[in-house]
């Protein structure tokens, strides 16, 4: 059973890394939204640094969702998804898998520029690692809780669009704690608010990480059949 | 692979499709080492049936029972499904597609070599599923019964695309597979040549 989650996981990274679509467009359009923002705001140096946290979740979390439709239906489109439900693999773990491998594409890549994207928005010294910490903690659920929009929308023409706006309202509890984490620490306030902010942020990444295998399956099963 | 004992029941099956009855009352057995070749015209429910018997589409009425097979597995995990789509990646070569099959559907120390030989596309194992014809990925989909061995074969139209040596091939193939107690039901319009093979004409409603 390991051998088939690690079989699929290295498939879908594979893929990833030939297509070059997934990954790398999230991670340009990253950074083209947040290129775009000081010539939209102006070059007030201060109010840059105070909606720096914000903005840069907010450009996260629809860079993610872009490259969300294609997570099944790629696979559905071409009959793989049939194979794959008739493996000894559980659905649930294949949906695991898959979320995963979107996370390990297009999540860590987001979260690796980030810091260079601060710089362009002025993000205060101190809020660096309280944002990278929050947003390492909480891409794994944009990634798992997105599994369900996606699974859901699999059979829908240009679904993409549809699975954004089922799921970007999940995407909140994740945008008000990350952005808490580092506004806690750039706004001078006591570490504790900050460490609330990231605790809260962990029980969402964590509940997301058994939420979505399930609802995805479940969505899936509903789907192919 | 236990097949030996290995049989397959469809009791009063009915399949329904888009709120329109597509069969109904459908009931034929299968042992081991036999084939069932499905005929009938096109949206007598062929398809509709392979599907059911994999597990990919819901039994609304009726039962399908496989005895002698793994109890812990589902009949869809003892079967292979080659269906009109051929879930093939086209930026994947040839032996990595036969590789994630393999390592995926669970299976045994079996060189992948040997399934691209079955279906004569050894010579391509290195070029990516991008570059081939439409025969060339209809072998390659089909040496995935090769490649993983599962009791049962479910084949929706396996001949299409594919030229007259080929389909010596997989007849061939077919036969070896009954030989060794596996079982096969097919939808084709061919007549494959696989000798005694029973019949079941859909929209008639019972196996010859």
């Amino acid at each position: 059973m390991m051998r088939a989650f690690l079989a699929l996981l290295a498939r879908d990274l594979r893929l990833a890394v030939r297509l070059g679509g997934g990954g790398g467009m999230a991670v340009f359009f990253f950074l083209v939204v947040i290129a775009l923002l000081p010539l939209g705001i102006g070059p007030d140096r201060e109010l840059l640094a105070r909606v720096a946290p914000g903005m840069l979740w907010v450009a996260l979390l629809l860079a993610a969702l872009l490259t969300l439709d294609r997570l099944f239906q790629a696979d559905y489109e071409d009959g793989s998804l049939d194979l794959l439900s008739m493996g000894s693999l559980p659905l649930e773990l294949v949906v695991v898998a898959k979320a995963l491998g979107h996370w390990l594409t297009t999540g860590l890549p987001l979260v690796v520029v980030t810091p260079l994207l601060g710089v362009l928005l002025n993000l205060p010294g101190e809020a660096y690692a309280p944002l990278i910490l929050a947003m390492l903690i909480g891409t794994p659920a944009l990634s798992f809780l997105g599994a369900i929009g996606a699974a859901l929308t699999v059979g829908v023409r240009r679904g993409g669009l549809l699975a954004s706006l089922l799921v970007l309202p999940f995407y909140v509890p994740v945008l008000i704690f990350g952005t808490g984490a580092a506004n806690a620490a750039s706004g001078g306030f006591s570490g504790e608010a900050g460490q609330q902010s990231l605790i809260l942020l962990a029980a969402v990444a964590l509940s997301s990480l058994v939420l979505g295998p399930l609802g995805g399956a479940a969505a899936l099963r509903a789907n192919l059949r | 692979m236990t097949t030996s004992e290995l049989s397959l029941s469809v009791r009063d099956l009915a399949c329904e499709r888009g709120g329109r009855l597509v069969f109904e009352g459908l009931s034929f057995s299968l042992g081991h080492s036999e084939a069932l070749v499905l005929t009938g015209p096109n949206g007598a429910g062929k398809s509709s049936l392979l599907r059911q018997l994999a597990g990919l589409l819901d039994v609304t009425q009726g039962e399908i029972e496989l005895s002698g097979g793994d109890p812990e597995r589902t009949i869809g995990e003892q079967a292979h499904y080659v269906g009109h789509l051929d879930a093939l990646k086209p930026s994947m070569s040839v032996v990595e597609t036969i590789e994630f099959w393999r390592s995926f559907l669970g299976s045994i120390p079996q060189g992948a070599e040997t399934a691209l030989e079955a279906l004569g596309l050894a010579h391509l194992a290195d070029l990516p599923v991008a570059y081939l014809s439409a025969g060339q990925r209809r072998r390659l989909s089909l040496a995935r019964l090769i490649a993983v061995p599962r009791p049962i074969w479910l084949l929706d139209e396996p001949t299409v695309a594919l030229d007259a040596a080929s389909v010596a091939r997989l007849v061939a193939l077919m036969k070896g597979h009954l030989g060794h107690g596996g079982m096969i039901v097919a939808a084709t319009h061919l007549d494959l040549g696989l000798d005694g093979a029973r019949q079941l004409r859909l929209g008639a409603g019972v196996a010859v």
